[in-house]
């Protein structure tokens, strides 16, 4: 074999304006157009319910009139079904539903999150195990099982939280375990274990790392999917909190009756909430599209 | 013979005037939809009944040269200027429907990947019948039917109606390629273009292949081109080669003569970078690397590389000269190039050092498939032992195995005179330091999360608690040696391409002084070109450090001029281990003679 | 492995996660904090009817044996009595099926054309201003809850700008004599389920017309209409086969706020009273029928998947 040594780099480099720093995912999908739109409209909405509290003309509980009057006097939108002021309890009624999804998509992502760790990079036995338990809980619709529970447990905030959170695990699990997969049969996890680095350490540094954009773009969806279950479950009348409480979901469900004669009351949460899972989904599928362009093979 | 079956095809009222037959192009160029040139100045000349091979690496344009001659670039490219006469008629200047009655009837294209080239859906007859069918082949149905059975028949396929209705998924990857072939030869084309149709077939495999498509051509009369970037197989089968470099065309001349007698430092520089199977002459890489289409220079585009330059190559872009019978190039100094040497490179024999790993009756499996049967290695200190195998010999379960990756094992393995455990996790600091590993996929051995540096250092944070400046300093240091610049630590692997990757691999693998080094087919993913650049920088770290290593590979030439013993692995046995001018001059087992004999050579 | 020992297998694991989702229901009623059978009457239940509901949940007896008795009556078609109106939990479930089944058939039946091709419409008009347009709709919609939906169309269609449907059923007719009824709901249902199976059949029709033996089609000169209907159509049915049964399974959940919404008398809003009365036994034995109504569809889902691949298909011949 020749003794001359090989000279320079052996191949061109990428032009580094292609190709920024790996973590830049949520830069690039800034660059998407519908996660603008997507983030301003959820802005907005947040807005709305965290600020509202403070500029609401009338209480959250006072009267003003009677009920069910869309132009009633001295108020934007009338009365609801027992003579509050609807744009007032409007203004109220955001922030629960706000943080009761934050905290659902959290304990979701998060239980789910672990579950894909532990199944999708582990000795045969836990994966099987862990799948088929899921298996069972993707068998049926969320709702339906949080019903149940509600049922037993009587409707109350924190068991909202939990049927709901534990209606995304499963979900959550199924779509980052193959994440996980696909990521843990990569050179560069052999490569970890090769120094003889342990299971935890290679999932929190090599594997979790790696599966960042699936898990933004999960819990974007999750996010949206929690902003509609929460609400549905106040619609329905099954949100758990106090009978008196301003709440989008609750809302909609005490003013419906009246709705062909006062819309205001219904109208105005729908348009929100709606505005809101719409914003949130925009800005998951927007990043969904800006980590897809990158996951395409780098072309030789 | 040619006229029976001859296909009443819509395309023979298209203006044939008075063709010469074969493939003529001229001036091609295959730009983006920005106008970047992919391929520009591409000049080729194919007669019928010749097989011309279009040689190139990577970036240089040689598929799309392939899907320009149907008419069919992918996406975002299209043809901005050129001629491409095939048959006397220019396609390029065809409508979409005159195209589409040409392709698969008087040009046809063999693809480089039968698994997803074929309908999983659809059974492998109806495919081919399917061409027959929207070409108006023949005169009815029954003479189609018999040519499907007759195309089966001339690629070595069963004729009958049970090969006929199975699935692809249901063949070999050989006997996939060859319904390729078939459909491609069915409707007798003036032209086929094949694009790295062996790629992923083993060497027997891919001997039968050649042997089929240079039978078909001559039965057929028609004039093929084949696109590949193994110099080896195209010269086993082309009666004349074409260089392709940076989008253009470089050289063109009979297969011999361009091996034997390269009038343009590339092709001489290539050649040399070919691992010789008959080991006379030295492997040696070509420093740089080729331009991305946005970066292409004025002026010859070899000549930041070339060790012939002067100031007027950079200028002008050559033109592409007669500079002998049937000979071509595009070199203003081509009478000046010289062809690799003969005879320079060592003797290949192992030292008589002692034995520094040592394999004893290993066995492993994949839950219930046997991989490695009981099979015995010695590997001598400072030696390069080369395993030597075919896919799903078992050559890559017993790299793995060594090094701690695979723990479904049985029997003994010996690092000097410990014992190893069978998982890395079990093994001491020490010995998980002294043996190191680097993979084939430069893509995805790099965590893309981590800078280079971080990936570098590693090994010593791990295993040798190496922290802070210490840390910095040597990681910079490591990649000097790999010739690298210190400065890429701080970069990320997808700003680097496959042979850096590569490198950071090696430097990787040696900062933390191993004893034995690893390598499972590192250099299969990359150019040939670069290949030689990596097994040079391995050998002289071997030389320089008294590395021992194990180097794993499929290619056999690459293990004449790389290796001093050779184990060569068969469904997990080792059925022959000498040393290598032993192996290669007397060899002993059927299987490594049969290596051997289908392997392909340059031609000689 | 042959189709019949497929859904031999897949049998036997639906009956095996019902097993499980009885356990699990049944163990939800022996969760009641406190006594059972106060918790479900309340606290101003006399104690006759207390001793009613004791006896009719078993609630003397270990648990075991209580669920044991309690799932060997559910297959022999004893669905208990509601603790609310003591009437047979079958007889007031039985019609309630039928409506529900109903909307699902017609919702499903107008959703699924209406998506298939709207997907692979907008694939082959790729990047173009219709695709874009599809796709920014069904993005919207498919974030959208169902009851968002359903209020819209509400007050766009009925009570609000335009008075051409009813918003509610009337409960002295049966379903089929007020045919106009079913037109919100329906509609309702169609605009949930079809943007997830359009978004599905566009990208995996777009994932198939850039495949390999797609390129390969063209190149060996197959005329564009044949490339799409016998190469693309037939690989993309598989995966998208899939979505539609889960879907159409999910559309067993997202009925229950449409029912609840449009006073529909279906299983959803069954469950709803049911919850709303803690009428337990009514509740068990509506989860139940829901899943074992997905147990079938994924059952379906995974017979369809499996005609639709060939590798599979042929697995073992």
């Amino acid at each position: 074999m020749s003794g001359a040594p090989p000279l320079g780099g052996g191949g061109p480099s990428v032009d580094p304006g292609t190709a920024d720093l790996a973590p830049g995912l949520l830069r690039r999908s800034w660059a998407v157009g519908r996660t603008k739109v997507g983030l301003a409209l959820t802005l907005l909405v947040v807005a709305v319910a965290v600020v509202g509290p403070f500029v609401a003309p009338e209480s959250e509980t006072g009267f003003v009139g009677l009920a069910n009057v869309r132009d009633a006097p001295g108020t934007l939108f009338g009365t609801d079904n027992i003579g509050r002021d609807v744009w007032s309890r409007f203004l109220y009624g955001g922030i629960s539903l706000l943080w009761l999804s934050a905290l659902c998509t959290i304990i979701g992502v998060g239980s789910g999150l672990l579950v894909a760790l532990l199944a999708g990079y582990s000795r045969t036995w836990v994966d099987e195990v862990l799948m088929r338990t899921t298996d069972v809980f993707l068998a049926f619709p969320a709702i339906v099982l949080a019903l149940l529970f509600l049922a037993v447990f009587q409707p109350q905030p924190w068991t909202v939280v939990l049927t709901v959170a534990a209606g995304h695990a499963p979900r959550v699990a199924r779509v980052m375990r193959a994440a996980v997969l696909d990521v843990a049969g990569r050179d560069y996890v052999r490569s970890a274990e090769s120094m003889g680095l342990r299971r935890w350490p290679i999932r929190l540094g090599d594997l979790l790392p790696n599966v960042t954009g699936p898990l933004m773009v999960e819990s974007g969806l999750r996010l949206t999917y929690s902003v509609g279950l929460v609400a549905g479950l106040g619609f329905l009348g099954l949100s758990g909190l106090e009978a008196d409480q301003a709440d989008w979901g609750q809302m909609i469900n005490e003013n419906r009756v009246a709705f062909e004669v006062q819309p205001w009351a219904v109208l105005l949460p729908v348009v929100a909430i709606g505005l809101l899972t719409v914003g949130t989904n925009l800005v998951a599928d927007g990043i969904a599209r800006a980590a897809a362009g990158t996951d395409r093979e780098v072309a030789e | 013979m040619r006229e029976e079956g001859r296909p009443i095809s819509a395309a023979t009222d298209a203006e044939t005037t008075g063709g010469s037959g074969g493939l003529e192009v001229r001036g091609l160029r295959v730009t983006t939809r920005t106008g970047v040139p992919v391929v520009d100045g591409v000049d080729l000349t194919v007669p019928a009944r010749t097989v011309l091979g279009l040689v190139g690496e990577s970036g240089s344009g040689k598929t799309t040269v392939g899907t320009a001659l149907l008419g069919g670039t992918r996406r975002g490219l299209r043809v901005a200027a050129g001629s491409v006469l095939i048959d006397g008629t220019d396609v390029t200047r065809l409508d979409e429907t005159q195209l589409r009655r040409w392709r698969g009837s008087r040009v046809s294209y063999v693809p480089q990947d039968p698994t997803t080239a074929l309908d999983p859906a659809m059974r492998v007859g109806r495919q081919v019948r399917e061409v027959l069918d929207c070409h108006d082949y023949g005169s009815g149905p029954d003479e189609r039917a018999a040519r499907v059975r007759e195309a089966f028949e001339e690629v070595g396929l069963p004729g009958d109606e049970a090969f006929a209705a199975r699935y692809p998924h249901q063949l070999s990857g050989g006997q996939q390629q060859r319904v390729c072939i078939a459909t491609a030869f069915a409707t007798w084309p003036s032209l086929v273009v094949l694009d790295e149709p062996t790629t992923g077939l083993d060497v027997t495999t891919q001997s039968l292949v050649l042997g089929t498509v240079r039978q078909l051509t001559q039965r057929h009369g028609c004039a093929a081109l084949y696109i590949s970037h193994d110099l080896a197989v195209v010269s086993e089968i082309s009666d004349a080669v074409a260089v392709l470099y940076a989008g253009s065309v470089v050289e063109q001349a009979p297969t011999a003569e361009l091996v034997h007698r390269p009038r343009h430092p590339y092709t001489a520089r290539l050649v040399a970078a070919v691992p010789d199977l008959d080991g006379r002459r030295a492997l040696r890489g070509i420093p740089g690397g080729a331009p991305s289409p946005s970066g292409r220079p004025d002026g010859c585009r070899f000549a930041p590389r070339c060790a012939l330059v002067v100031d007027e190559c950079t200028t002008e872009l050559p033109a592409l000269r007669e500079v002998a019978q049937d000979h071509l190039a595009r070199c203003i100094r081509s009478a000046e190039v010289t062809a690799a040497e003969v005879g320079d490179r060592r003797r290949q024999h192992a030292g008589p050092g002692d034995v520094l790993l040592s394999v004893e009756d290993l066995s492993a499996r994949y839950g219930v498939v046997q991989v490695l049967r009981g099979l015995s290695l010695r590997v001598p200190r400072g030696a390069c032992v080369a395993l030597l195998g075919e896919s799903g010999s078992g050559k890559t379960t017993l790299a793995r195995t060594i090094a701690g990756l695979h723990t479904e094992a049985s029997g003994t393995l010996r690092l000097g005179d410990e014992v190893l455990p069978f998982g890395a996790h079990a093994r001491s600091r020490g010995t998980r330091a002294a043996v190191a590993y680097i993979f084939q996929n430069p893509y995805s051995s790099l965590n893309p999360r981590r800078t280079v540096g971080e990936s570098v250092g590693r090994p010593l944070r791990v295993l040798r608690d190496v922290r802070g400046d210490e840390l910095e300093r040597r990681v910079g240091e490591m990649l000097e040696r790999v010739y690298l610049p210190a400065r890429y630590a701080g970069r990320f692997p997808d700003q680097l391409s496959g042979g850096e990757r590569q490198r950071v691999a090696v430097a990787r693998a040696l900062i933390a002084e191993p004893e034995l080094l690893v390598c499972d087919e590192i250099t299969s993913a990359l150019d040939v070109s670069v290949q030689a650049n990596i097994v040079g920088l391995i050998e002289e770290f071997r030389r320089d450090l008294g590395l021992t290593l194990l180097f794993v590979t499929h290619d056999i030439a690459l293990v004449r001029n790389v290796a001093q013993q050779v184990a060569v692995l068969q469904q997990g046995s080792i059925v022959e281990d000498a040393s290598t001018d032993e192996l290669f001059e007397h060899p002993s087992h059927d299987y490594t003679r049969e290596l051997l004999e289908t392997t392909p050579r340059l031609a000689t | 492995m042959t189709l019949g020992r497929l859904v031999g297998r897949r049998l036997l694991i639906g009956a095996f996660i019902l097993a499980v989702v009885s356990v699990l229901v049944f163990g939800a009623s022996l969760l009641l904090p406190g006594d059972a059978a106060r918790a479900v009457l309340g606290r101003s239940a006399s104690p006759d009817r207390l001793e009613i509901v004791r006896a009719q949940m078993h609630l003397d007896d270990p648990p075991l044996l209580r669920y044991l008795s309690w799932a060997g009556d559910l297959l022999t078609g004893d669905l208990g009595s509601s603790t609310v109106s003591q009437e047979p939990v079958l007889d007031l479930i039985a019609g309630r099926s039928g409506n529900s089944l109903l909307l699902m058939a017609i919702a499903a039946l107008v959703a699924t054309p209406l998506s298939l091709l709207l997907g692979t419409w907008s694939a082959l008009r790729r990047d173009k201003a219709a695709d874009h347009l599809t796709s920014m709709g069904t993005l919207v919609l498919a974030s959208l809850p169902e009851f968002v939906v359903g209020i819209v169309l509400i007050f766009v269609f009925s009570t609000g700008l335009l008075s051409w449907f009813p918003a509610v059923v009337s409960s002295t007719e049966g379903i089929l004599e007020q045919p106009a009824v079913l037109v919100l709901p329906v509609a309702t249902l169609v605009l949930a389920v079809s943007p997830y199976i359009t978004r599905m059949m566009r990208a995996t029709m777009l994932e198939v017309l850039d495949s390999d033996f797609v390129h390969q089609a063209r190149m060996n000169g197959v005329p564009e209409r044949s490339v799409l209907w016998r190469h693309a159509v037939p690989n993309a049915i598989g995966p998208v086969a899939q979505v539609i049964a889960l879907q159409l399974a999910y559309l067993a959940g997202g009925i229950v706020l449409v029912e609840f919404l449009f006073d529909y008398p279906g299983i959803g809003e069954g469950i709803i009273t049911a919850v709303d009365a803690r009428d337990i036994p009514t509740l068990q034995a509506l989860v139940m029928l829901v899943a074992a109504f997905y147990v079938l569809v994924n059952l379906l889902a995974d017979v369809v998947g499996v005609l639709a691949n060939p590798r599979l298909r042929t697995a073992g011949a």
